[in-house]
């Protein structure tokens, strides 16, 4: 086999591999070009997270406008700081909004529902949400329906 | 009795010395300055034979993987009702598990064998000694090359087992059983990490490749120069290459995946 066709084929090989790495980075993982520059941080203290994870999706009607960044525990009031990034798109958030942990379907993942409030003024970039609440825990659920309250 | 447990000593002694020799054998090939004139023409042509004759193997084991998986997956997950989680199940599973392992294995089965038969005949027919006599390092000659190519066949060829992989999960499942299109490409994209999954899948396959590139050509370097000792030599390279993919991925997957 000639030099320069042995080269070529190995030359569109690499390139095969090249374009598999990309759409796998692309396609398949979801890696978005968004830039940090898109999005804002959020706060919201909850007593429970349940099974909330980072990068867990945060929803406003339905819709996805954001993702979990990180979840800590506050030494001093003992509940959980979920930092939240949501869309730059999405600035006008009322400040009386509530963040929500709801479960997707009965045994799904674990999201963030923002509920919207009606207050004029809008949550700036850094603000904690005034009322949250915390993750259905089932065992509780099932204690109170067998308690009868 | 005593020859028995001799045996036994002496056959431990062989395997280890052999682990040392094969030590000395990738100091010996990895030392030493590439000169690209003359050694690139060489990477290339073992890079044809190591990998794009691979291709053919690994693609079509990769579509049938893909569709069974995909099948599999949907049988399974459809006694929870979450028959949407198809697209992440295939993905995760070929991304961080099935890619780099079956290729690997594929990979050792067809150019590994190839590789350490080719080499034992180089040695049987004296061509390396020879080699040796003309003042050319065999090592730099022969056998870099071919290390240096399944090196770097390796990771590609595990890329194009779970792309393709992929596809045939989604012709199955999208296609065939009718799960949406859209919820398919959605949950894999918002269950597969970048850094974790895929970058882990393509670390894996590098290593594999180095160490069944490297337990091929030494095999093929220090068989008995003899048909049967080739014979016996591309049957060790097979059975020791797979044995030691799988041992690694687990060592491997407990490092990355393991809650350490």
């Amino acid at each position: 086999m000639a030099q320069r066709t042995t080269e070529i084929i190995v030359g569109l090989f690499m390139i095969a591999g090249l374009a598999a790495l990309l759409f796998l980075a692309l396609q398949v993982s979801g890696l978005s070009p968004k830039t940090a520059g898109d999005r804002y941080t959020l706060y919201a203290n909850f007593n429970d997270t349940g099974g909330l994870a980072p990068r867990g999706k945060v929803s406003m009607a339905g819709v996805t406008i954001g993702s979990i960044q990180s979840i800590e525990l506050d030494p001093e009031t003992f509940q959980a700081r979920v930092a939240l990034a949501i869309d730059a798109g999405i600035a006008n958030i009322p400040a009386d909004s509530a963040a929500v942990i709801r479960t997707s379907g009965l045994l799904g993942d674990q999201y963030i529902d923002i509920s919207v409030g009606g207050d004029l003024e809008s949550l700036s970039p850094g603000d904690t949400f005034y009322s949250t609440q915390s993750a259905m825990n089932l065992e509780r659920l099932i204690s109170n329906f067998a308690s009868g309250r | 009795m005593i020859e028995r447990i001799a045996t036994l000593g002496r056959m431990g002694l062989d395997t280890v010395s052999s682990l040392g020799r094969s030590g000395r054998f990738l100091a010996g090939v990895l030392a030493g300055i590439p000169q690209p004139a003359t050694g690139f023409p060489l990477l290339m042509r073992q890079l044809y034979f190591v990998g794009v004759l691979s291709l053919a193997i690994v693609v079509v084991s990769g579509l049938f993987i893909g569709m069974v998986l995909g099948l599999q997956g949907y049988t399974i997950l459809s006694d929870y009702g979450s028959e949407a989680a198809i697209g992440q199940m295939i993905a995760l599973t070929l991304l961080r598990e099935l890619g780099p392992v079956v290729t690997a294995l594929l990979f050792a089965g067809r150019a590994g064998s190839a590789l350490t038969a080719e080499i034992g005949l180089m040695k049987a027919t004296e061509q390396l000694s020879s080699m040796e006599m003309m003042g050319v390092d065999p090592l730099r000659r022969v056998i870099a090359p071919r290390l240096w190519a399944g090196f770097i066949a390796m990771p590609i060829l595990a890329m194009i087992f779970s792309v393709v992989g992929i596809w045939g999960g989604m012709l199955v499942g999208v296609e065939w059983l009718g799960v949406f299109e859209g919820t398919f490409w959605g949950n894999m994209q918002s269950s597969v990490d970048f850094v974790d999954d895929v970058l882990n899948g393509v670390i894996k396959s590098v290593v594999f490749g180095f160490v069944c590139a490297w337990i091929a050509v030494y095999q093929g370097y220090d068989c008995v120069p003899t048909s049967a000792g080739i014979s016996s030599a591309t049957t060790k390279t097979v059975v020791y290459s797979s044995l030691a993919v799988l041992g690694l991925d687990f060592v491997l997957t407990a490092v990355m995946f393991g809650d350490f």
